[in-house]
């Protein structure tokens, strides 16, 4: 047998090893999309009836006996008026058969808590509004949301349904006559938190996130960049700046929590800065971003060839100068790649911001750095919480949210380098 | 490259030179994160119908929420921390010895805990030592004093009126309060049922509390987390499974999940309000009386919590779940709450 044969006798064999192969990288990239999809179709699926909200359209009469105020009452007195009077007036209009003190009770949730102070907001924007009857579509309470969405159905008996049968008549009765319309639910991206499902916004949460990234950015970026620079240019070779090196790979390693604790420990008890506020988780998370940012600096920094060093120095311009005039504006593009992908991951980041009191109920918009806030992926975890039914919808919805957010940013990145990356 | 820096800089050090945290303009609440649902709401209904801020309102635990609570007074510390059990003595303690002196009571209502399962499984009418028996790391066997590795697999074995289903219980994990009340209330509860195991509470508490407290570990009950929703969607997956949680829970998805009866009382409203059905908790918050005139809306926020529209019979904290206290006491604690008169234990 010459060498031929021998080639040619195991040709069979490496041939099938390679489709082997071919075939199970083919199946882990299948086995991956298969479960990305899942994940996407699941969250998607429950969220979508987030984006819609039911309302009630009902015919209020406000009157200025019954509200105590007029058209010239200034915005206190509107603000301490009882605005459920009207309301409740237009829904005992409606079904005037109503007349037991539990009937009653359950006839008024047909509208949201929320309906009341729609309704005071009204009036105090135009006060003009007292004295005269209003048609205005109210928030649905969750309930009635459910019902209308499916999501408690209606052909179930009567003891097994969260909507009794009483309600559920004068929800059919409403649908019936048109005074129940749905439409694209605005209100979810103007509001800030609340305990009722119809009520509660994603804007207090967006705005968290947006004020610690900034804060993030604004520290990190500076600081890792600058670290980046001196270490791969200026810093002489020796074992001080080898440990340095060493010890930043190993903080990329450590886990966020052990940031949260830290940040517990010296900016809150011994700096005293407000808890639950973006300024600290900023500082928190840049801790985290600091050596991503690092590592992706130097790595583009390193990139850059020597040639364009060179010819920098030789042509008499200082190290300086070479390194701010051509070094830098050439690996700009992986630093900008390196940072947003970091404060992508700091956007996701939950871990260390428990521990410094961002898990908590805020209903105001956060202003500034320093007002309690919370992040999205926080307000994730608080909703998965509660046992209201309409917050499972809402909690899918702000992980699209979260999710829009990532991929935003990885685009940016994506593009960016895309753009201004360039062939040595 | 250059501007970029300098601007970066500079808006790091604004955003520095805000953090002078003089003076708070909001009320700050942390703990309990059973009591975190009516809080919550309260809280909510404040911001939205005065002129005050809403309060923020912090969910760590009960014992977390004591310790900041009890750091010492002024604005970087929280004002009130809420509660699934009373404040122990030894936080009292702390409380005074970091100069937190004045600390008024709450009171708030009832919490129910359940044991439930799918709506379309077996009813089950367990009794506190059925729940013992079937939980518990060790059991007694018929001899006096003698404990054995739990043996039991299936309910009817617990006991024979049960149906034939392997015993499977999804409840949470130590940290959560839930699990602390549960077994507290439902698992001492069966196993005082035991003469000889009542009586060594006396002799030796440590050993009382091993034998009653400590929930088996070989399978049987399933730690699921801190999430209740997790637990309900779990139950209607496995329709063997029974869950552990809060009444609220229970009160939400009543089409998907079944309460057990517990020492033939169901868990319903009234059962708990009335105190028949066993596995009940107090909820309670705790005020610091050194920061009512300190931060603005405190004396409010109190007054509109302990008001009739919130936590009377028919307030809106009810139609949270929360189980309302009897008109008597219910006037004791809306008087000793807005007199801010301080706690004794």
């Amino acid at each position: 047998m010459n060498n031929t044969d021998i080639v040619k006798q195991s040709l069979k064999k490496r041939y099938f090893k390679e489709r082997l192969f071919k075939t199970m990288g083919m199946l882990s990239i299948v086995t991956a999309i298969l479960f990305l999809l899942l994940l996407l179709t699941d969250i998607f699926t429950k969220a979508w009836p987030a984006f819609i909200q039911t309302r009630v359209e009902l015919t209020v009469d406000l009157n200025e006996a019954d509200l105590g105020i007029d058209a010239q009452s200034d915005e206190q007195a509107i603000m301490s008026a009882d605005f459920r009077k009207p309301i409740r007036a237009a829904l005992l209009n409606t079904f005037p058969e109503v007349t037991k003190r539990k009937q009653k009770r359950e006839l008024y949730s047909l509208t949201s808590m929320g309906a009341e102070f729609q309704l005071r907001d009204m009036v105090i924007e135009n006060p003009q509004l007292i004295g005269t009857q209003q048609t205005i579509q109210f928030m649905a309470d969750d309930d009635v949301d459910a019902v209308i969405k499916g999501t408690i159905d209606r052909l179930l008996p009567e003891s097994d349904r969260r909507v009794k049968n009483d309600k559920l008549g004068w929800i059919e009765t409403l649908e019936a006559s048109g005074q129940i319309t749905t439409g694209f639910n605005w209100h979810f991206f103007a509001a800030g938190d609340s305990r009722e499902p119809e009520m509660a916004g994603i804007k207090g949460a967006i705005l968290g996130s947006l004020y610690t990234l900034l804060v993030t950015l604004a520290l990190s970026f500076p600081v890792a960049v600058a670290a980046a620079i001196y270490l791969e240019e200026f810093a002489p070779k020796n074992r001080f700046i080898d440990f340095i090196e060493i010890n930043i790979n190993n903080l990329a390693a450590v886990p966020s929590i052990v940031f949260g604790l830290l940040g517990l420990a010296v900016f809150i008890n011994f700096f005293s800065m407000p808890r639950s506020a973006p300024i600290v988780g900023g500082i928190v998370l840049s801790l985290m971003t600091l050596p991503t940012i690092i590592i992706a600096s130097r790595s583009a920094i390193k990139a850059v060839p020597p040639s364009l060093r060179e010819a920098a120095l030789g042509l008499g311009a200082s190290k300086m100068q070479s390194v701010f005039h051509h070094v830098l504006p050439a690996a700009l593009p992986g630093i900008l790649t390196g940072t947003i992908i970091g404060m992508a991951q700091a956007l996701g980041e939950t871990a260390p911001l428990l521990m410094i009191g961002m898990v908590a109920f805020i209903v105001d918009i956060p202003q500034s750095v320093t007002d309690p806030s919370t992040v999205l992926p926080i307000q994730v975890f608080l909703w998965a919480d509660s046992p209201e039914r309409g917050f499972l919808e809402k909690t899918s919805a702000a992980i699209m949210v979260l999710l829009f957010f990532l991929i935003a940013m990885n685009a940016i990145a994506i593009y960016l380098r895309k753009k201004f990356e360039k062939k040595w | 490259m250059q501007k970029l820096k300098t601007l970066s800089l500079l808006a790091g050090m604004i955003a520095a030179s805000q953090v002078q945290a003089d003076g708070r303009d909001y009320i700050s609440v942390v703990g309990s994160s059973t009591v975190y649902p009516f809080s919550t709401v309260v809280a909510e209904r404040f911001g939205k119908s005065t002129s005050f801020k809403t309060p923020k309102i912090e969910s760590t635990g009960t014992g977390g929420g004591m310790k900041l609570f009890c750091k010492g007074t002024g604005v970087d510390t929280p004002d009130i921390t809420n509660a699934s059990r009373r404040i122990k003595e030894s936080e009292l303690t702390m409380c005074h010895e970091n100069g937190v002196d004045g600390v008024v009571e709450v009171l708030i209502g009832y919490d129910g805990i359940v044991v439930a399962n799918d709506i379309n499984s077996h009813d089950f009418n367990l009794s506190r030592k059925d729940l013992f028996l079937a939980l518990a790391k060790e059991v007694p066997t018929g001899k006096e004093g003698e404990l054995v590795a739990n043996p039991y697999t299936t309910w009817n074995e617990v006991n024979t009126d049960l149906p034939a289903v392997k015993i499977e219980v999804l409840g949470p994990p130590p940290t959560s309060g839930t699990r602390d009340a549960f077994v507290e209330l439902a698992m001492e509860g069966g196993c005082k049922a035991f003469p000889w195991i009542k009586a060594t509470k006396a002799e030796d508490k440590s050993k009382y509390k091993t034998i009653c407290h400590t929930i088996r570990e070989d399978g049987a009950y399933v730690e699921a987390g801190e999430n209740d929703n997790l637990i309900i969607q779990k139950l209607q997956k496995n329709p063997d499974a029974l869950g552990i949680f809060g009444f609220s829970f229970l009160d939400q998805n009543a089409d998907l999940v079944k309460g057990s009866m517990v020492d033939g009382a169901a868990p319903e409203f009234e059962t708990i309000a009335s105190g028949e059905y066993p596995v009940s908790r107090p909820l309670f918050f705790y005020v610091k009386k050194a920061h009512v005139s300190e931060i603005p809306g405190m004396q409010e926020f109190l007054a509109e919590f302990t008001s009739e529209k919130a936590m009377g019979e028919e307030g809106y904290l009810t139609d949270k779940g929360l189980i309302p206290l009897d008109e008597d006491k219910y006037m004791k604690v809306k008087t000793d709450t807005l007199e801010l008169n301080n706690l004794a234990l």
